[in-house]
């Protein structure tokens, strides 16, 4: 299959700050890729070099064959602008047609806004829109020009859930018809419901690379807290921490450690179980990736 | 490529008349000085007169290329939407091309107050050739102010570029002799005032509208001032570039 965005150990640094730690990855024609991670752990990073915006300060990034740098190259990719920098005085048609100027094979406008539910609202100003209507124009701009390839930052991030399946649905569509599209979100939710495959990025560096249920499975961590002199042996232990006297348990499978634990007669109190969040899990796989190397 | 510029033009002056302050400020400022200081003081004398019209005009177009250049590019760099725009298939020209056409655009409407005023309350004469000759000269005389404004744009942040731009305005409409006639001045000014680029610009809108031959010193320091400050203002447009892109 045909590569269409390709990172050969691609490092990018901030003065001291190594924002990207020697990245390789590749994206194929019709693929949805869900970029998961915490804030600061390179996503946005990734992106930027991929769209043109910053070059590596090491390594090569390579997209539809060419450098990301040339306007020509770029003509085949679609990128979501934050809704907070639209500009205010402009109409929701006006948007469209100067973002559609740029591209030889531009959708329609009223084809593209229909798309997004956005067709009632052509001649209305955006500093006048509601701040979901602004996200959905946001993500209508990466289609506007047909592209082979999008790029969505938190496509749904602030929607309400009728507007987040519309939107998903738009997506499904679009890849439906051929199209290629990197995505980066906070939920795994919304990974799980787009994304065949998915990369998890952490300090910088990619730390798992798999199907969706692969990384579920991995990031299906769950905090175990309990007061307790000592703790026996237990299975399944990603990270173990004691603060006054309580214990705090991280383990991919909650049941069998309390088996285990109630099993060993050790006398404890206060037992709490409770999901992790996706940050927790991150980083516990993070610590796992370093205590290994 | 063309159609670029177009597009970029027409998403800017949208964005000017519908948030008109900044058309409001380059336009009524130079209005109400020339009815404060040239109708009641030399509206009687054409010569001067008309030698005020064209001072006024310089200082709407002047503010409109200084101060509201510098504002908005430093603004712009500050908003989101400058790297989304960045990732659209097109180098800088069509964006830079619209800005530059846009401001010409306000230069042209800030004059229209001050052309009124002078027709209605002064003596100022000119022939309707002159008159043209007069707009073309306010426009190249605004081009070092325009790559003054937009070196300030690319090297600072938006407040201290409304700080700076203001800084620089009014010495420079002063010691240029726009606010008031240069023979009242101290020596001293006089002298300073021929290497400002603003002398050079009123020597040539009043060569151009009253055909009173001008000083060539100023001429030559205002072509001095444009080659550097383009200069300037390519290598700060790339070391904007470079920030972001290195």
């Amino acid at each position: 299959m045909t590569v269409l965005a390709r990172a050969v150990e691609a490092t990018r640094r901030y003065g001291e700050v190594v924002a990207l730690d020697r990245v390789s990855l590749e994206i194929r024609a019709g693929e949805i890729v869900g970029l998961l991670g915490p804030n600061g752990a390179g996503k946005s990073t990734l992106i930027n070099l991929f769209v043109g915006l910053r070059r590596p300060s090491s390594g090569l990034v390579e997209l539809l064959g060419g450098s990301p740098a040339d306007p020509l190259v770029r003509r085949g990719i679609g990128v979501t602008p934050q809704e907070t920098g639209l500009p205010e005085a402009l109409r929701v048609g006006e948007i469209v047609d100067l973002v559609s100027a740029h591209f030889p094979d531009a959708a329609g406008k009223a084809e593209l806004l229909a798309r997004f539910g956005l067709e009632d609202l052509a001649k209305r100003q955006i500093g006048g829109l509601s701040g979901g209507q602004k996200r959905r124009l946001a993500v209508a701009l990466a289609f506007a020009g047909n592209p082979r390839m999008v790029f969505l930052d938190e496509p749904t991030t602030g929607l309400d859930v009728e507007a987040r399946r519309a939107l998903w649905d738009g997506v499904k569509a679009y890849h439906e018809s051929g199209g290629t599209v990197l995505l980066t979100s906070h939920y795994l939710e919304e990974i799980e419901a787009l994304a065949e495959r998915v990369v998890v990025v952490g300090r910088g560096r990619v730390l798992a690379d798999d199907t969706v249920r692969a990384v579920r499975d991995m990031v299906g961590v769950r905090r175990v807290s309990l007061v307790a002199d000592r703790l026996p042996e237990l299975p399944g232990l990603i990270s173990s921490d004691r603060e006054d006297g309580r214990f705090h348990l991280l383990t991919s499978d909650s049941d069998e450690l309390v088996v285990e634990l109630v099993r060993s007669g050790v006398p404890f109190s206060g037992l709490e179980i409770r999901p992790s969040s996706l940050e927790e899990a991150f980083l516990a796989i993070t610590e796992k990736e370093s205590a290994h190397v | 490529m063309s159609s670029l510029v177009l597009a970029h033009t027409r998403h800017q002056m949208l964005e000017q008349i519908r948030v008109p302050i900044g058309l409001l400020a380059s336009s009524l400022f130079p209005a109400i000085a020339m009815l404060a200081f040239a109708v009641p003081f030399v509206g009687d004398d054409p010569l001067a007169s008309t030698v005020s019209t064209g001072s006024m005009t310089l200082v709407g177009t002047m503010s409109a290329a200084l101060m509201g250049l510098s504002i908005t590019v430093a603004q712009d760099r500050e908003q989101p939407w400058d790297p989304y725009l960045r990732t659209l298939p097109a180098g800088p020209l069509p964006r830079f091309a619209g800005r530059i056409i846009t401001t010409t655009a306000v230069m042209l409407v800030s004059m229209i107050p001050v052309l009124l005023i002078a027709a209605l309350f002064t003596a100022a004469t000119v022939t309707p050739p002159r008159l043209l000759l007069g707009v073309g000269a306010v426009i190249v005389s605004s081009l070092p102010f325009m790559l003054i404004g937009l070196v300030l744009g690319f090297l600072l942040p938006s407040k201290a570029a409304i700080g700076v731009s203001q800084l620089l305005f009014f010495p420079f409409a002063i010691l240029g002799g726009l606010f008031m006639p240069l023979d009242i001045m101290p020596e001293l000014v006089k002298t300073i005032s021929q290497f400002v680029p603003s002398r050079g610009a009123g020597e040539l809108v009043w060569w151009a509208t009253t055909g009173v031959a001008p000083d060539v010193l100023p001429l030559v320091a205002m072509a001095v001032w444009t080659v550097v400050a383009g200069a300037v203002a390519a290598w700060a447009y790339r070391r904007d570039e470079g920030r972001r892109y290195s």
